[in-house]
This record gives C-alpha cells, sequence and structure tokens, in this order.
C-alpha cells in the first residue's frame, strides 16, 4: 500500500468532471446532468479501490502522502525553519467515512435531475465540494485538514443560497456565520498547537504526551490543555451541532435543495463527530475523559431535545432535522462512554446515520416533487399511489428508530451498551429517547402513507427507476451493515483501538 | 561635497529610481510638446515600460550587499529591494487598468495623470531606501502631494474634487503630526539618519540626560506612527479614505489603497525597528533595566490594529457604495497588517511582506473589475454587481475569487497570509489580537459574501453582456494567477523571498 499518489488522485478526482463539465455549453440540460453523475461515480470506484486494497490488519496509516508545503520561518533570521507539510494518509475511520462520502454524493448526483435552473453551476459546486470532503477526511495535517474543511464552506454556501426554497439567503448567511466562527476557533486551537509542539502532523501530535513536555511550554499545563480542547469541541459542536449551537442547521435542512441537504446530513455534519474522535479524544485523551460527563449530559439533552421537538413538528423536513440533533446525541453518548463498545457505536451511527437520513431527505425531496408540499397535514394517504415509495419510507424510517436488522440497531444498541457500563443512569434515561423517537417517526410516517388520499394526490406517479435505484442502494447498505456490521467493524478495529489507547480504557 | 565625492558613490543602486524619474521627465515633455490631438491614452504604455524597465534594474540588484549612497541617507537592501518589487508590479497593474480607464474622456489633462503617477511611484520606491529622516520626509511629501492632485483628477466631477480637499487637509495634519515627532528626535539625538539614532538612542540609556527625557522620545514615535497611519490609511488617521477612495478616479482609489499603503509599511517597519528598536521604554525593572521603548508601546499599537480591524470590518458592513465598502475593507486589511508589526517576531518583515503581495494581487484584481462595471454602470453604486454572473460569468467567478481571498478563506494567497500573520501573533502570545483579528475576519465575511450574492444570485437590472477592456482583462488574469498560485503554492512566494533575499540585514549590524 505504498502507492504515494493514490489519494491526491482519489481526492481531486472530481476535477476531471469539473473540467468536462466547464468546456460544456449552459443549455445542454440532459448531457450536463449525465456527466455531472458520472463524475461523482470516478471518485466511488476509486474508494471502492482502496477499500479492497486497504489492509485492515495493518495499524498505520496506509496510502500515506508527505510532501513540504509551506515554510515557516526564513532560515537566514531564525536558524531553523519548520515546514508544513502536504500529508495525506488513511486509517479504517477515515477511510469508510471516504467511502461514505463517495456513495452519498453519488447518490445525491443522481437526486439532483430536479435541479432545474443553472445546472452546469450547481453540479461544478457540487463537484467542488466533494473535494473538499474527501480532502477533510484524509488529510494528515492539521493546516490541509482546516483548507479542505473551508473548501465545503463556499460550495455550500452557494448551493443552499442560489437552490434552496424560499428562505434560501438567510440559511445560507445563518450557515456562513455559525461555520466561520466555529472554523475561526478551530484555526485558533491548531495554531496555538503549531506554536507549541513545532508540528501540524496529526499522527505526530496523537503520539506526543503533552503532560510530558517542559513546563516552560504552556501546553504541558493542564488548565491550558483544557482550554484548548474546550476550543475543538466548541468547534465541532457547531458542525455536529450540539444543543445550542444546532439552530443553523435546522434553517439549512429547512431551506437547503434536497441533494445538498443529502450531503450535509450525511456527511458535513459527520466531519463534527470526526472531529471530535480524532483531534478532542486524540490529542487530549486525559483532558476529554474529564469532559466525557458534561459530554455525555449534553448528548442526553440532544438525544430528549430533538426527540421531543420532533415530535412537535408539522414540516417533515423539520422533523428529519430534529431527529438529525437527536441521532447525533448518540454519537456524543457513545464517545462519552470512552470504551469500545461506545466509540464502535458512535462511528456506527456515524456511517449509519449518514445513510439513513440521506436516504430520508431523498424521499422528501420525491416526496415534494410531486406534492409541492412537507407539511404533514397537507400529505396522506400516498401508499394508495405510491406504493413503492410509502414502503421505502417506512423502511427508512424504521431503520431511523433503529429496527434490528438496520443499521440504526446496531450502533445504538452498541453505543448504549458502552453507557451503560460505564454512566448507568444516564443511559437508562437515555433510553427514554428511543421510544420517543420511535414514535415521532412512525406518526410522520403514518400521516404521509396512510389516511385519506387527497383529491389533488390521487394520481401522482410512483417511484421512477431513476429514484429507485439510489434508494434501492441506500436500503440496501442499511440493511447490509445492520445484519453484517463486520464490513464496518473489521477495518475499524484497529483505528479505535488506538483511540482507546490514549485514553487507557 | 565636492564632484570628486559625488561621483564616488555607487550610483547603480539609484537605477530603477532614475528610470522611473526619467519616465516622468520624458513624459511630461511629450505631454508639452506633442499635439492637442495626440492620444494621450499611449502614455500608459510608456509608462509601463519604465515600470518594467525599474523592474528589470531591480531583479539585477538582488543578491548585492548592502549599499548606502549620499552619507548613508539612501540604503539599498534586501528589505528595500523586495518591497520596490511589489511596488513596481502594483504600479504595473494600475497602468494597464489605468489604459481603460473614463472612455467618455472626461479626464481632459491625461498626460498629467501619468507623469504624476510616476512622480508618486518615485516618492513610494525612495520611501523604502530612506535611512535618514530628511530622505524619508522630502520622499513622503512626493508621494502624498502626487496623490493629492491625482485624487482631484477628474476635475468637474464635484465628488473628486471633495475628495482631493479632504486628502490634502488630513495630509497636511498628518504631515504636521510626522514632522513634529521627527523634530523631538532629532533634538535628542543630533542626527537625522536612522541608523545613527539608533546607537544614540542605545548608548543613551546610560546617559541620565537621555534616560530623563525618555517619556519625551516615546512620545516622539508616538506622534511619527500617528502620521504614517494616514498613509496607511489606519486608526487614528483613516476617516478620509471612504471620502477619497469613493471619490478619485478608480485607477488612482488603487493606487492609493495598495501602492501608497505598501509604501507606507515599509517606511513604519524602518522606522520602528530601525531608530527606535534600542531607545528605552516607560518601565523599568530592578533586574533587568528598563524596558525597549516597543515594549511600552505595544500595547497600544495593539489597541489601535484592533480598532482598525473593528472599525473596518463593521462600518463595512453598511456601505452602498464599493468603492467605499472597499476603503472600509482596506482599513481593516491595514489592520491585520498591523498585527505582525505588533507582534514583533523573527517572521514579522517576511509575514508583512507575503500579506501585502497577496493583497496587491487580489485588491488590485477586484479594483480592476470594480472599475470597469462602474463605468459600464455609471455609478459605483454595490447594485451595478447584481446579476453579474448572468451578464458575464468569467468575471464574476475571477471577483468571486478575489472576495474569497479578501475574506481569507484557504486555497488562495489571502488565507496563507493571514495565517502566517495568525501564527507569528500566537507565537509570540498575542491572544487577544489574534482573537480580534480573527473575529473580525469573521464579520467581513458578511459584506464579502454579500457582494457575491448579488452577482450570483440576484437578477441584473438589463441582460446587456459586458466585454472586458484589454488593459483590466491583464489585471484581472495575473490577480487571479497570483491569488491562487500563492494560495496553493506558497513556497514559489516564501521560498523566492529566503532564497534571495535577506531581509534580516535592514536592521543595524
Amino acid at each position: 500500500m505504498s502507492d504515494p499518489y493514490f489519494l491526491s488522485i482519489l481526492i481531486f478526482s472530481p476535477l476531471v468532471g469539473m473540467i468536462v463539465l466547464a468546456f460544456m455549453p449552459k443549455d445542454v440540460k440532459a448531457p450536463l446532468r449525465t456527466v455531472g453523475f458520472l463524475a461523482t461515480l470516478l471518485p466511488l470506484i476509486l474508494a471502492l479501490i482502496a477499500f479492497v486494497r486497504f489492509n485492515a490488519d495493518m495499524g498505520e496509516l496506509q496510502f500515506v502522502t508527505s510532501v513540504p508545503w509551506i515554510e515557516i520561518g526564513d532560515p537566514e533570521v531564525t536558524n531553523s525553519s519548520l515546514y508544513i507539510y502536504y500529508a495525506l494518509g488513511v486509517d479504517g475511520l477515515s477511510l469508510l467515512l471516504i467511502l461514505l462520502t463517495t456513495i452519498i454524493t453519488a447518490l445525491a448526483a443522481a437526486a439532483s435531475v430536479k435541479i432545474q435552473k443553472e445546472i452546469k453551476g450547481y453540479y461544478l459546486l457540487f463537484l467542488l465540494l466533494e473535494v473538499g470532503m474527501l480532502g477533510v477526511f484524509a488529510s494528515q495535517n492539521l493546516l490541509l485538514f482546516f483548507v479542505f474543511f473551508e473548501m465545503t464552506l463556499v460550495p455550500t454556501y452557494f448551493l443552499i443560497a442560489k437552490w434552496g426554497y424560499r428562505e434560501r439567503e438567510k440559511a445560507a448567511n445563518m450557515f456562513l456565520i455559525y461555520n466561520g466562527l466555529g472554523s475561526a476557533v478551530m484555526l485558533i486551537a491548531f495554531i496555538v498547537l503549531f506554536t507549541q509542539t513545532g508540528t501540524m502532523n496529526i499522527e505526530k501530535l496523537q503520539a506526543i504526551d503533552f503532560s510530558r513536555l517542559p513546563s516552560t511550554v504552556p501546553l504541558a499545563h493542564s488548565a491550558f490543555r483544557y482550554g484548548l480542547l474546550f476550543a475543538l469541541i466548541v468547534a465541532f459542536a457547531v458542525k455536529l451541532p450540539i444543543f445550542p449551537l444546532h439552530s443553523w442547521m435546522l434553517r439549512v435542512h429547512a431551506e437547503a435543495p434536497v441533494p445538498t441537504v443529502m450531503i450535509h446530513s450525511g456527511i458535513l455534519l459527520k466531519i463534527g463527530a470526526y472531529g471530535l474522535i480524532r483531534f478532542c479524544m486524540g490529542f487530549f485523551p486525559e483532558a476529554f475523559a474529564d469532559f466525557a460527563y458534561g459530554l455525555a449530559i449534553l448528548g442526553l439533552i440532544n438525544l430528549l431535545y430533538g426527540a421531543f421537538i420532533a415530535f412537535r413538528q408539522s414540516d417533515f423536513k423539520l422533523v428529519l432535522a430534529y431527529s438529525s440533533v437527536s441521532h447525533m446525541g448518540i454519537v456524543l453518548l457513545g464517545l462519552a462512554a470512552l470504551n469500545t463498545a461506545g466509540i464502535q457505536g458512535a462511528v456506527f451511527q456515524v456511517i449509519s446515520h449518514g445513510m439513513i437520513s440521506a436516504m430520508l431527505f431523498f424521499m422528501v425531496g420525491v416526496f415534494y416533487e410531486r406534492t409541492h408540499t412537507t407539511e404533514l397535514r397537507n400529505i396522506s394517504g400516498l401508499a394508495k399511489s405510491m406504493p413503492r415509495t410509502s414502503g421505502l419510507l417506512l423502511a427508512a424510517g424504521l431503520a431511523s428508530l433503529g429496527l434490528p436488522g438496520m443499521s440504526g440497531f446496531i450502533s445504538e444498541f452498541m453505543a448504549f451498551l458502552g453507557l451503560f457500563e460505564r454512566l448507568p443512569v444516564l443511559a437508562a434515561i437515555g433510553t427514554l429517547g428511543i421510544i420517543v423517537t420511535a414514535v415521532y417517526v412512525l406518526r410522520a410516517v403514518m400521516k404521509i402513507t396512510f389516511g385519506k388520499t387527497k383529491e389533488e394526490h390521487q394520481s401522482v406517479a410512483d417511484l421512477r427507476l431513476v429514484e429507485l435505484l439510489p434508494a434501492a442502494v441506500m436500503i440496501g447498505v442499511i440493511i447490509l451493515i445492520g445484519v453484517y456490521p463486520a464490513v464496518l467493524a473489521d477495518s475499524l478495529h484497529l483505528a479505535i483501538d488506538s483511540v482507546l489507547v490514549g485514553i487507557g480504557g | 561635497m565636492d564632484l570628486e565625492t559625488l561621483l564616488s558613490f555607487h550610483w547603480g543602486i539609484m537605477a530603477p529610481e532614475f528610470t522611473i524619474f526619467i519616465t516622468a521627465v520624458v513624459l511630461s515633455l511629450m505631454d508639452l510638446f506633442f499635439s492637442r490631438h495626440f492620444n494621450r491614452r499611449l502614455f500608459a504604455w510608456w509608462a509601463l515600460l519604465g515600470v518594467a524597465v525599474a523592474f528589470i534594474f531591480c531583479v539585477t540588484e538582488i543578491g548585492s550587499p548592502v549599499t548606502t549612497i549620499l552619507g548613508g541617507t539612501y540604503r539599498l537592501d534586501s528589505f528595500a529591494l523586495a518591497f520596490k518589487m511589489l511596488l513596481l508590479i502594483g504600479a504595473g497593474f494600475v497602468l494597464l487598468m489605468s489604459v481603460d480607464y473614463d472612455k467618455k474622456g472626461e479626464i481632459s489633462y491625461r498626460g498629467e495623470f501619468y507623469y504624476l503617477f510616476m512622480t508618486a511611484l518615485l516618492g513610494a520606491m525612495m520611501l523604502t531606501s530612506s535611512a535618514d529622516m530628511i530622505t524619508l520626509f522630502v520622499s513622503l511629501e512626493l508621494l502624498s502631494l502626487s496623490s493629492y492632485i491625482l485624487a482631484g483628477m477628474r476635475k468637474n466631477d464635484p465628488t473628486s474634487n471633495e475628495a482631493a480637499f479632504k486628502y490634502v487637509v488630513n495630509g497636511g495634519i498628518a504631515t504636521a503630526v510626522i514632522l513634529f515627532g521627527i523634530s523631538y528626535v532629532y533634538g535628542f539625538t543630533g542626527t537625522t539618519n536612522l541608523y545613527e539614532v539608533n546607537e544614540i538612542l542605545n548608548a543613551g540609556n546610560a546617559n541620565p540626560l537621555l534616560f530623563s527625557d525618555r517619556y519625551l522620545i516615546v512620545f516622539s514615535f508616538v506622534l511619527v506612527f500617528a502620521g504614517l497611519a494616514f498613509k496607511l490609511a489606519t486608526v487614528p488617521f483613516h476617516m478620509w479614505a471612504p471620502d477619497v477612495y469613493e471619490g478619485a478616479p478608480t485607477p488612482v482609489t488603487a493606487f492609493l489603497s495598495v501602492v501608497s499603503k505598501t509604501a507606507g509599511f515599509a517606511v513604519l517597519l524602518r522606522f520602528f525597528y530601525v531608530g527606535f528598536a534600542q531607545a528605552a521604554g516607560l518601565h523599568t525593572s530592578s533586574q533587568s533595566g528598563p524596558e525597549i521603548a516597543f515594549a511600552s508601546l505595544e500595547p497600544y499599537f495593539a489597541v489601535l490594529a484592533a480598532m482598525a480591524m473593528i472599525i473596518g470590518n463593521t462600518a463595512a458592513l453598511k456601505q452602498k457604495n464599493i468603492k467605499r465598502l472597499f476603503a472600509y475593507s482596506s482599513i481593516a486589511q491595514a489592520g491585520y497588517v498591523l498585527v505582525p508589526f505588533v507582534a514583533f517576531t523573527s517572521l514579522t518583515v517576511g509575514d508583512i511582506w507575503f500579506y501585502l503581495m497577496a493583497y496587491l494581487f487580489m485588491n488590485l484584481g477586484a479594483f480592476a473589475v470594480i472599475q470597469v462595471v462602474s463605468e459600464k454602470e455609471g455609478s459605483a453604486d454595490i447594485q451595478g454587481f447584481a446579476g453579474l454572473y448572468r451578464r458575464s460569468p468569467w468575471i464574476a467567478l475571477a471577483m468571486a475569487v478575489f472576495l474569497v481571498s479578501l475574506a481569507g478563506i484557504p486555497a488562495t494567497a489571502g488565507f496563507i497570509g493571514k495565517f502566517n500573520i495568525f501564527l507569528g501573533a500566537l507565537l509570540s502570545s498575542h491572544y487577544w489580537l489574534a482573537s480580534v483579528m480573527i473575529g473580525t475576519t469573521v464579520i467581513s465575511y458578511f459584506y464579502y459574501f454579500g457582494i457575491m450574492a448579488r452577482m450570483f444570485l440576484r437578477p441584473a437590472s438589463h441582460p446587456e453582456k459586458m466585454a472586458f477592456p484589454l488593459g483590466a482583462g491583464i489585471v484581472v488574469c495575473l490577480g487571479i494567477a497570483g491569488t491562487l498560485g500563492f494560495g496553493i503554492f506558497p513556497n514559489a512566494a516564501i521560498g523566492f523571498l529566503h532564497d534571495y533575499f535577506q531581509l534580516g540585514n535592514f536592521f543595524p549590524e
């Protein structure tokens, strides 16, 4: 696995599609759509190759690249100069998230057939967003991570602001400000780490025991480390999002176009979880353990608050948005457990929720196209005219509430298993959330599929083939993880072990 | 000074300045003797030729040892050279923009524009090399006086007149303040040479007379800083910027916001890091003796930098005129560049140079777009950008790149520049200043993205396509190349600076 160019090619492979698109005329809709979709297949294929070639029994990073990128400090003046490296590499966790990214992006590209205006610009931004997301998960250098992280910001802003629903610009601005502030805090934390350790390499930073640094370095003091960890948690809490920093995400879910929401809730939110695991837990294992109780409380708030509010929503999109808040609470609970089961549950939840929420929002898109509304009181009884769609919606809903045999069950089960071992009282309260989840999911699904069919919806068409395929793929993956979790667990266990070694659990 | 000593000077080091000077003289003679019907727009190409030749002279000077002439008043070191190259590139960009400016021919004295531009550039270049307060003052005045006239170039336009008037009045005050400060420094040290000032103030720590007056010495440097703040367009002398930027012809605005500012920073660095470096500060500790004066002033400079960032970025939010918006943006940008000045680490000079270079590419690129759009629309109202994407998608994309870079978003030179500044600030533990910088950067997203939202999301008032003229087109292309190129491969510039320049050699030995 010593191919140094492979990851770079994978990350920048969407550029091929962008270049082709750039030379196409603006007004040929169908070919633009085809090229836009095909362009997402290339990274998908490469990611699958990477997944096959990945050696799950090797503990170290694979497909590693490291090239000097920026020189810091003039060697004439400072006698020594530091380099920031263009460093890439993947472990099991990164690789799975890259695979998830390519799958969901391809599906979202397929769902983009409904985009009507400015198709060329749409797909260009869409592919640029994919470059950013892939880079985030493959970066082994903090600055590079930040660069890719911010690279997702600009395309997402425009995708929301241009192709979204009525209040799109407001949502886009809110997205920009919240995420801008979050990444600003993150950058401060990263640079402070760099100034005190002289490296931005993620692997090296994880290997340093900060408490052993000479006491002249502020980082050697635990109070300083707490502060830094707090900054990082805040930065990723915005992204995940953690209550009370979640309001921007609701707007985005309500106003952004469906494929963007698929990507947003399927992948972009997951960057928050990835950051918590890789940086917060990875760099400050001891301090993180001290914070764990607080995080568990926040996770509980997310879980219950999201679930209860989702129950009261009348707009299906908002039900799903609050459901995302609620499900991200489980990620936090799993991480706060600080043991193998808990962390594995959290990672499973990240991937499983990525697929499930992408699928649910895909279904939203299908319904919206036909009924032009997502208000629950305006749609009912669609099972008669759209039996296949309704069936798939029910399946996705069941996965979301954690039905055994589907991916949601595995992740919630493991997260709670871990948490019961460590914080049984909080875990017991948390299980309440699972019940509420079942209630709000079923309430929404029933409302849409059963009851009296509205007159104007008597003759709406059922799922077309182009819609059926992505939905089938998603439900297939969800069930695959549900019945055979080893597909994920095998490549993950070494990555999780290395995180746990730091915590000492 | 007899002829022999005069001839013994190594005049070759002034070759770039002589080139610019000769160009200015030739252009003024051409303007005088050519027929009235001769198209003076072509002067731009002559001026450009002069700038190019001067640039080549600068390139040949790379790597030459530190040379001083005229009794140590004029100094060529790597620092001066690095900044001169920025000034020349910036001036070249502005000249290219000016070729297409004023299609309707409102400026009746077009020739004047070019040779005054050359003298302004000459002043700016000499500023970077001034090692003496007299040379410094003369160059500063040359730059300022030429700029006053340039700002009022559109003689029949009231806003242009207002701009020139405000600029003169503010500039006059600033000049007086600088002169006042310089007179104190001279009074205490008995010399006008910055390097000698350095030595005397250093020895002065043992001199009870100088030591007891250290408050006044520190005060004199505060005065000089305040006066230079005018050139930098930063707090406290920033209020002229919005009005002057709005009223002045767009190429002049671009010149003021980039070239003039760059020269201001060069002189600021030399004045403070050389002249002031060894002076005794206000506080004395029993163990280590008096602190250096820079340390006593640092908190105040930090507050001024923070205020520039806050005032610039918040005032820009409400602007309806694109040139006013960019005036506030440039106040904020000056605030960012003051951060490494305050932090004063071994990275400072390199960081400032890199940021100003990035700023040159992104800001002049943006001004080229602004010039074309506002000429086409007949006003500099921000509304003119609405729907630009529909009308000319490539221009809109280019503008988006410049704006993203000004906002400091990665993959652009602006980000690398900000990152460097940030790193330096945190290295020297200026945590709150770094926080202000990053906080105001996020605020700046509002107005930079606001322009982008107009370009891409709003409908155009009329669908007329916008053709891009040659000169401005070249500026935009080079601007894009610089902004993205140095954003993705920053080491192309940083490595060049480190390999060929010894920036440390502007400090006294």
